[in-house]
Order: C-alpha cells, then sequence, then structure tokens
C-alpha cells in the first residue's frame, strides 16, 4: 500500500466504526421494529437467539458487504471511464441480470426438465450469469477494451437491448412480475450465510483487483496518452477491472437485486470530503457504499415494520437527498469536485 | 411483420364468416327466446364498481369477460356460449379455452375486440382499456371481485346483466352453504390452527383482510397476518419466523427453497412438514375471487385436516405451468 495520509487513515477508522454501529442496529432492528437482542423480551431466548443468528446477522452482514461491492464497482467504473456518471450497471450488467432472472422464472414450469434446471441455477445464478453475459456482450461489441467511449455506448446498447428482453419475458408471462418487481427493487430478506460467504469472497478478490490497479487509475486521470506513456498497460488493466467490476456487480445484484444508486454516490461523497488517491477512494467508497446500504436496510425493515419497503426505494431517497443537499451547499456542478 | 398481417388477415376472414352466420344464430335464438316465454327487450340499467350507470338496451348476446373470475361468473350462470372472446388467463370452465383470446388488461388486442362485435365487455376496474373502449362505443360494465362481498355483489350484478337475477341468488347460497359445510366437517384438531398463506417469494402473504384471509377465518383458522397489515402486505421475512405458523400454503411455483430460506427450518410449519404446496390448476382456483370461491375453501379445508393428521405430502408431479396463468 502506497503512503496513506493521516486524514484518510482517519477516515477508514471513523467509517470502520460506522460499519459496526450500524451493524449492531442492525441486529437491534426486525419484524416488530425496534427489538434489540439486549434487555428482557417477550418471546423465549432461544427463538431469539436463532433469529439473531440465522436471520438478522446474515442479512444485516450481506446488506454491508453488497453495498461495498457495488461501491467499489462504482468507484472502478468512474475511474477507469474518467466519467462521475458512471455506476455499477453501466456495461449492462442490470439490464443482464434482469433478463437472467426474468428467463429462469419463465423456464419454471415451462416443462418437467426445464423446471428442474431452472431450480439447480436458482436466481442467483441466473442473475450473475446474466450480469457477466451482459458485460462480456459488451466488450465483444464494442470490439475490446481500446476505446473507453465505444465501451460506453455498448454498454448502453446492451442495456437497453437486453431490458426489453426481459421486460417481453416478464410480459409474457405475468406471474413473474411481482418477483421482477422485487428483484427490479432490490431485496436483502433472504440473505443468508452462504450469501455472505459468496460476497464476502468477491469483496476480498475485487478490492486486491482494484488496489492492484490503483496507480495506472490514477495515471489515466491525466488522460490515456500520458497514462500510456507512463508506463502503464492499459489494456491489461481496462480487462482486469472491468472483470473486476463485473464480478463486484453480479455478486451483489445476485443476492440484493437491483439496488440503485449507492455505487454511483458512495465514490462521490467520500471524494466530497476531499481529494484522494485511488487507492485511498477504492478503500475508503467500499466502506461508505456498506454503510450507506446497511442503513436503508434498517430504514426499510424499521419504517412500517413489520411491512418491508424495497431496499432500492430508501438507497434512492437517501442517496439522491445526500446529492442534492452536496450540490446546494457546494454550489457548484458535482462533476468539478474531483 | 409479415406474420402480424397474416394473423391479421385470419381475423379479418373469421370475422367475415361470423357475420354470415349470425342472421341463422339470432333466428335460432329469437325461437328459443319465444319458446321459453321471456321474450322481451327491456333495457337495463346498472350501476358498475366505477360508480358509472351502465344503460344496456337488452340482455346482452355477445359478451367479451376480461376478467378470468368474470368469465367463470357468466359460465356458472349458464351463459357460457354468450362469451365470444376472453382474456388470456381466463381458463376455466374448459370450453372457454377455445374462445379468441384477447391479452390481459394491461395489452387488451382492442381491435380483435371490435371485431367481435360484443354487446357488453366485462372488465376489472383497473383496466386502461375502458377508455377506449368506451370512445369507440362499445358498453363496459367495470366490476372488481375483490373479498367475499364483492363476490357476491358481482354475481348480483351479472345476474342482472345477464337477466338470470334469481340464478345469481340461488349461486350466491349455494357456495355459501359449501363454505358452510366445508368449515362444518373440520375435526377439533384442524381449528385454530395458525396459517401463513404466502402469495409471493417477495415474500407476499394474504391477509386478513384478502379474499383468501376470509376464507381461512370463515373455515376457523388464525391467520398470522393481521387486517391492519391490508390484502397482500411484503413482509420482513423474520416476521413469519416470529409468528411459528403452524400450517404454511403456498403455490407449487414458490414452493422450492421454502424451507432453507434463512432460519425458516425452526418454524414449526417446516419442521413438522405442514407445508401445503398448490399445484397450478387448484392454485388458479384460490386466487380468483369468483363462482369457484366454495371450491376454494373445500382445498384449504383439505389442507387443514391433513395437517392436523400429520406431515402433508408435497405433490408428486412437477410444476408444469406454462407462461400466461396467474398463479
Amino acid at each position: 500500500m502506497p503512503s496513506m495520509s493521516t486524514r484518510t487513515l482517519v477516515q477508514l477508522l471513523a467509517l470502520l466504526v460506522l460499519g459496526a454501529l450500524l451493524l449492531g442496529l442492525g441486529l437491534a432492528v426486525g419484524s416488530t421494529g425496534w427489538s434489540p437482542w439486549f434487555g428482557a423480551q417477550a418471546w423465549p431466548a432461544d427463538a431469539m437467539h436463532q433469529i439473531l443468528w440465522e436471520i438478522r446477522a446474515p442479512r444485516s452482514i450481506g446488506a454491508w458487504l453488497a453495498g461495498a461491492l457495488l461501491a467499489l464497482a462504482g468507484a472502478m467504473a468512474q475511474g477507469l471511464f474518467r466519467n462521475p456518471l458512471a455506476d455499477p450497471y453501466l456495461l449492462g450488467c442490470s439490464a443482464g441480470a434482469s433478463l437472467g432472472v426474468a428467463a429462469l422464472l419463465f423456464a419454471i414450469g415451462l416443462s418437467p426438465a426445464a423446471t428442474a434446471l431452472a431450480l439447480r441455477i436458482g436466481m442467483t445464478g441466473a442473475a450473475f450469469a446474466g450480469a457477466v453475459l451482459a458485460v462480456l456482450l459488451s466488450l465483444v461489441l464494442a470490439r475490446g477494451v481500446e476505446h473507453g467511449l465505444r465501451l460506453l455506448l455498448a454498454g448502453v446498447v446492451v442495456g437497453v437491448v437486453l431490458g426489453s428482453g426481459a421486460a417481453l419475458l416478464t410480459l409474457i408471462n405475468p406471474d413473474a412480475l411481482r418477483a421482477m418487481q422485487a428483484f427490479m427493487l432490490g431485496s436483502t430478506g433472504y440473505v443468508g450465510w452462504s450469501a455472505v460467504q459468496v460476497m464476502a469472497m468477491s469483496l476480498a478478490v475485487c478490492l486486491l483487483v482494484g488496489l492492484g490497479c490503483s496507480r495506472a487509475l490514477d495515471a489515466l486521470t491525466l488522460g490515456e496518452d500520458t497514462a500510456r506513456s507512463l508506463g502503464q498497460r492499459l489494456t491489461l488493466i481496462r480487462l482486469l477491472l472491468i472483470a473486476a467490476l463485473s464480478l463486484a456487480t453480479g455478486a451483489a445484484v445476485a443476492q440484493c437485486g437491483l439496488i440503485a444508486f449507492v455505487g454511483l454516490i458512495a465514490p462521490h461523497l467520500v471524494r466530497s470530503w476531499g481529494p484522494v488517491t485511488h487507492g485511498a477512494l477504492l478503500l475508503l467508497s467500499p466502506l461508505t457504499g456498506g454503510a450507506l446500504l446497511l442503513a436503508a436496510d434498517i430504514g426499510a425493515r424499521w419504517v412500517i415494520a413489520p411491512q418491508e419497503l424495497p431496499v432500492g426505494i430508501i438507497t434512492a431517497l437517501l442517496g439522491g437527498g445526500y446529492l442534492l443537499w452536496l450540490m446546494h451547499r457546494r454550489g457548484s456542478a458535482l462533476g468539478a469536485v474531483r | 411483420m409479415s406474420l402480424t398481417t397474416g394473423t391479421f388477415a385470419q381475423r379479418l376472414r373469421g370475422s367475415v364468416h361470423r357475420r354470415a352466420a349470425l342472421p341463422a344464430r339470432m333466428a335460432a335464438f329469437a325461437l328459443l327466446l319465444a319458446a321459453s316465454c321471456i321474450a322481451s327487450a327491456a333495457p337495463i340499467s346498472l350501476k358498475d364498481d366505477r360508480g358509472v350507470t351502465v344503460q344496456l338496451p337488452d340482455t346482452p348476446r355477445r359478451i367479451v369477460s376480461l376478467l378470468p373470475s368474470l368469465t367463470e361468473t357468466v359460465c356458472e350462470l349458464g351463459d357460457c356460449e354468450k362469451l365470444v372472446g376472453v382474456d388470456r388467463y381466463s381458463n376455466y370452465p374448459a370450453r372457454t379455452q377455445a374462445l379468441p383470446k384477447l391479452g390481459g388488461l394491461d395489452d387488451t388486442g382492442i381491435e380483435m375486440l371490435v371485431a367481435l362485435k360484443p354487446d357488453v365487455v366485462l372488465l376489472g376496474i383497473s383496466a386502461r382499456v375502458i377508455d377506449r373502449l368506451e370512445s369507440l362505443g362499445l358498453k363496459v360494465v367495470a366490476l372488481e371481485p375483490k373479498s367475499m362481498n364483492d363476490v357476491q355483489r358481482v354475481l348480483g350484478k351479472v345476474g342482472q346483466i345477464l337477466n338470470r337475477p334469481e340464478e345469481a341468488r340461488r349461486l350466491w347460497n349455494r357456495i355459501d352453504g359449501h363454505i358452510s359445510q366445508s368449515a362444518a366437517s373440520l375435526p377439533a384438531a384442524a381449528r385454530g390452527l395458525s396459517v401463513y398463506y404466502e402469495v409471493d417469494a417477495g415474500p407476499y402473504g394474504a391477509g386478513s383482510s384478502s379474499f383468501i384471509g376470509e376464507i381461512l377465518t370463515r373455515l376457523g383458522a388464525r391467520n398470522i397476518l393481521p387486517p391492519e397489515l391490508g390484502p397482500f402486505p411484503k413482509l420482513n421475512p423474520e416476521y413469519i419466523v416470529r409468528a411459528d405458523p403452524q400450517v404454511i400454503m403456498v403455490g407449487q411455483r414458490n414452493a422450492p427453497g421454502l424451507p432453507q430460506r434463512p432460519g425458516w427450518a425452526a418454524v414449526r410449519a417446516v419442521k413438522q412438514q405442514r407445508i401445503c404446496v398448490w399445484v397450478p390448476v387448484e392454485s388458479d382456483v384460490l386466487v380468483r375471487p369468483g363462482p369457484r370461491m366454495s371450491e376454494a375453501a373445500a382445498l384449504m379445508a383439505r389442507c387443514l385436516r391433513e395437517a392436523a393428521a400429520g406431515p402433508v405430502a408435497w405433490p408428486s408431479a412437477p410444476f408444469n405451468a406454462p407462461p400466461g396463468g396467474m398463479r
């Protein structure tokens, strides 16, 4: 790790503490709203223990991890494409994942063989495969990773085409409407320990790749030619980063659905606290995104308990509100913050 | 493109044929009416669920229904042969499957519908299609059965439209009687069981105020979802684990993986294998607030009876429901 400023260290520590606090809060908020694990409670202790351990703990940790993955992917995408509007869903990931899920829901019930196959793949498998395939498709359409702009355009096209495919499948099969809607708005309701493991491993891998490429991203802010003249192997770096960002996005989307805005807003939040190198940004963004999504998830469980709001709505409200406030306070376009 | 024109041409041809056959059919119909001595061109006026008063010049002879429960109601009242078109979800009774399918409420095939020249179109209130149909000069009656009371009211309205008010009354009494019978047939052990009815894996449950919840209440079951949560709330899964229902009812589409959800292994219904899984045909009956409500009650009563006796077996047939249903 290259030299890290004291400010970054303080921020890292603060975000870690915030994450831990939110985790504690996440354990204390459940289907009846505020229902802490400490203090006297009406239900038997072992039932509470089980609810805490098997539902609230993986769910809270999972929400944090998903937020971290999306924020990391967002930070990578913004650095890679040198575009402040870039987000994890840039290369068609979200549309691909939707199409995967729509195709799965369509296949269930089509014929016994298709049903058996679909059940073996599962929602998470289909969403992940769809997201990765969409990215590959974008790469093929853009004929490699040489041109950032072409890649962006290809991503937009792939997103639109696959998205309409998903809409078509849903229209033919209205049984899937509610499930599709739940997927599009995102939910952490069914995150268990196995999902937590998958996301934790993905986060570790992607973080390593990202940090390894962070110097190249710094060089890239000066322009592609300058970066190349500084000796960066841009093609390899791009490939690595795109692989990492699609792994991160795919892993998060597969477990929690399409959660809006976290990936876009977290890097901006970090940058709004002062200038950072990409090394620090790639560390701070996941911590911020994790805290953001976990806070949103707690809100989603709490506001109308025992009913639940789709967490994506809360992230959009929280993130969007904060972004607006930030823009208002600074009195300048956010793109200039960089 | 060529495919669309092809089907359009067929449709056109079909309608021409129908028109040619119409006079003959009408003559036969007039004879029938005269024979039964109820021939009267009595105009019908009724208020539908939008609050709009609809005037029909006469008892309709060509009916289009865009809601499965309304299709079933028309058929149950004995006027199935008057149906000339239905929505794509209407699949009961079997003879409706041969009728032209006009899409759903959100993507109705307007052109095809108009070509069928219906005297009245029965549909749900949420339909965007209503304005379009009325501007084309069609008579539209919007009826929205959501609760048991709605089913009774809608039955009355459809009876009025079909000029069969007496049949409608008798049908309602029969439905109501069958539900009471199902409830009375339950052994004491099958009463008062706490039940979670899952509508979708969201998880969305059927609340006490929903039509499914009302039947459960009539059967003496305890719904874990109180009425204040509304008819179909999206729940925190933890709520269900905490409520610890004794019986879970779920459609076959959402059943796989239910016992494996985080923490659900400890729920009594899962532990004691008291999960009733509905095959698609049963789901159709259970989710439609219509004349087959009594069958729905019988199905749920069967589930409660089996659950009270011990573990409930899952359906042996693999899930097979071609897209296009509402299960």
